[in-house]
């Protein structure tokens, strides 16, 4: 008996040695210059040693492409290459913000850029609320005495690791015609329908759907907000017979309200910069009814015929400038949290 | 009295409504995030028939089949529902209109012909494995596999290695030029991938990097996110056991990897696990850097997929199934982890 239970445990000091040798063997490779760029810098540059390789692919990836962005949206033409392009000016900001009705999409000169524009608000407006109202929820269902409290943390999180990819192939499964979905209604009496053949309900799908995969990880950060509040205030309330709504408004909601910003700044950047799902589960249709301004993006630059890399910069650009106002409340939340 | 169910209530004795309407809600949850994937798994093991039915059953119900002899691939197996032979189970050889020419497994020579309203198709529980063997078989399906193995480990060992180096000089070190740096950092977040995707793909052109599993893998390296979990987790480790080492002649290189490193293990997890769930499940950046089917990884292929195998769903179904399990069992193993490191950093 204690010789089967040995081998796994050996075998696992075994790989654990084999592990950690070569993790030493690897890193003890730079030693030598690393040691000898110690010896020639003075201790202040050595930090800037450490953090080059970080800044580096920062610059390549993040800062450079944000100039050549700029140059992109600014240049017309098919051509990758930023030299071979023509400066065209304003021309490509025009052409996405030349509209005779900025409400009616048909009458813009991009109208795929303001079906993305306003099927993006439409989304985010409902997909962010319903999401905190879901998460809240579950959240205070499961910050109460609940046996299995892990087990049901764990099921409302699993979507969450789920490949956008995979979590709209699921749903596209259930939600097809010959699905469980409609099969499930003509049980109760009803009419099945092709779900994603109707813009609304196309539209309906990509926000549930959506949710389904996100909610998860907002109902853990708001959940740990809740375990941060400390039980004796409740006592104390509990004391003074305060009802429980009472409790819930002047108590719980206002001790929240941190974890709530959070939730709702990373929610509404992840919910502006929705495609993964939806470019899998409708493709953008029918029609235009589930187009988001990402999908403009990537259609434009990369997925027709003629690359117009102009005008999906300026579309960047201009998604930019509505993520950077987010962006900055995170970080302000964030750097608070930090001290 | 709906507002009860919002409070948090502890340490009451007894039952009322509201715990009942909290578990009501958790159990249908729980079927609701579960179910779906279940319903997946199951769908991904039926015939190609099998998925055509309507309304679906629950499990992989199939038409049995017997090997003959003197019959070249078995034959289906039909219940006799009225006649002479009403109770028995034959194989049918073959199907005329409205006739069917059928055998007995006691004697295969003897032919039985009989009306095919007769009949009633003899069904059963089976899994049709061979929609997942001819994954391997029909498609390249071990490569993209292999490429989205390829991607999440060595992306993540790069991962860690970068940001924990830059965190490391972030949290230890005082030099010029620390705060504007850590600044810069994090104003990387302002940059999300999805409005610097055109210019990227120049640069992944420029460089060589584009149809290359690299050129997935170099672009989202460096993680503010990541830098700033290490460095926070870094920040409350003595400086003491640093000064220690130098005392002993350590070089820095050294006390970051024997020292640092090995005592942030903790933070180092959380964000290989987020790491991991990031590259296997990336999908835009690779599918613009991505477009010979030699590198696809898991994601892409499913899509590129998805548009030809509409009509073959059970290849579709097996290949998503195949997609998620390692996710899954990470989950399974790690989801504790996962759900803390969350919980205090408050990143994804």
């Amino acid at each position: 008996m204690s010789a089967t239970l040995d081998r796994p445990a050996r075998f696992g000091a075994f790989v654990g040695r084999l592990l950690g040798g070569l993790y030493g063997a690897i890193m003890n490779l730079p030693e030598r210059p690393m040691r000898a760029a110690q010896a020639r810098l003075r201790d202040g540059r050595l930090g800037w040693l450490f953090v080059m390789p970080n800044l580096l692919v920062f610059a390549i990836f993040t800062f450079l492409p944000i100039v050549i962005d700029f140059w992109y949206s600014v240049t017309g033409g098919a051509q990758l290459l930023p030299g071979d392009r023509p400066y065209v000016g304003t021309g490509n900001f025009d052409s996405l913000l030349t509209c005779k009705n900025y409400l009616d999409p048909t009458t813009c000169e991009r109208d795929l850029f303001w079906y993305g524009v306003w099927n993006t608000l439409r989304f985010v407006v409902l997909q962010v609320t319903l999401m905190i109202f879901f998460s809240l929820l579950t959240a205070l269902v499961l910050n109460r005495k609940i046996a299995g409290r892990g087990f049901f943390r764990a099921a409302f999180f699993y979507p969450v690791l789920l490949s956008p990819v995979v979590v709209a192939l699921i749903w596209k499964w259930i939600l097809q015609r010959n699905g469980i979905l409609n099969a499930g209604i003509q049980a109760f009496g009803g009419q099945g329908t092709d779900w994603l053949i109707h813009a609304n309900w196309a539209f309906f799908w990509t926000v549930l759907v959506s949710i389904w995969g996100h909610m998860g990880f907002y109902t853990l950060i708001l959940l740990a907000g809740l375990q941060a509040i400390p039980a004796d205030i409740y006592e104390a309330a509990a004391m003074d017979a305060a009802s429980p709504w009472r409790t819930f408004r002047r108590l719980t909601l206002p001790l929240l309200m941190p974890s709530l910003l959070v939730v709702f700044i990373l929610a509404m950047i992840r919910a502006v910069q929705i495609f993964d799902e939806v470019y899998v589960l409708t493709g953008g249709g029918p029609g235009t009814a589930t187009v988001y301004m990402v999908q403009f993006i990537y259609q434009t630059g990369f997925a027709q015929g003629v690359r117009q890399y102009g005008l999906a910069a300026a579309g960047s650009l201009l998604l930019a400038a509505v993520l950077l106002v987010f962006t900055l409340f995170q970080l302000r939340t964030m750097r608070r949290g930090a001290g | 009295m709906i507002a009860r169910m919002l409070m948090a209530r502890r340490g009451r004795a007894g039952w009322d409504w509201t715990d009942w309407a909290s578990y009501v809600y958790l159990v249908l949850g729980v079927i609701l995030m579960f179910g779906p994937v279940l319903w997946l798994a199951v769908s991904s093991v039926k015939s190609q028939a099998g998925l055509d039915v309507f309304p679906p059953s629950l499990l992989p119900w199939e038409q049995a089949r017997v090997a003959v002899p003197n019959q070249p691939s078995p034959l289906p197996l039909f219940r006799v529902t009225s006649g002479d032979h009403a109770g028995e189970t034959l194989a049918q050889v073959r199907r005329i209109g409205l006739q069917a020419q059928l055998v007995s497994a006691i004697d295969p020579s003897q032919i039985i012909r009989m009306p095919t309203k007769d009949l009633q198709p003899e069904m059963r529980v089976h899994a049709s494995w061979s929609n997942y063997s001819d994954l391997l078989a029909k498609f390249n399906f071990g490569l993209y596999f292999f490429n989205s193995v390829f991607i999440t480990i060595v992306a993540t060992v790069l991962t860690l290695l970068v940001n924990s180096m830059a965190a490391f000089a972030l949290s230890k070190y005082r030099f010029k030029g620390r705060e504007p740096v850590f600044l810069v950092m994090l104003a990387t977040l302002m940059i999300p991938p999805t409005i610097v995707l055109v210019p990227n793909y120049l640069i992944a052109a420029t460089l060589g990097l584009t149809n290359s599993l690299w050129g997935v893998i170099f672009p989202a390296v460096a993680t503010p996110t990541g830098v700033f979990m290490l460095r926070q987790y870094m920040l409350t480790l003595p400086d003491d056991l640093l000064e220690a080492a130098r005392m002993d002649n350590a070089s820095e290189w050294r006390i970051y990897w024997r020292i640092v490193l090995p005592l942030s293990a903790p933070a180092l997890a959380v964000l290989a696990i987020f790491s991991v769930m990031w590259r296997w499940n990336d999908f835009l950046w690779p599918m613009v850097v991505l477009s010979r089917s030699e590198v696809f990884t898991l994601p892409i292929a499913l899509f590129s997929f998805q548009g030809d195998l509409q009509t073959q769903w059970q290849y579709l179904l097996a290949m998503t199934v195949c997609t998620l399990v390692p996710v899954t069992l990470i989950f399974i193993f790690l989801q504790r982890y996962i759900t803390q490191g969350i919980a205090s950093a408050g990143v994804k």
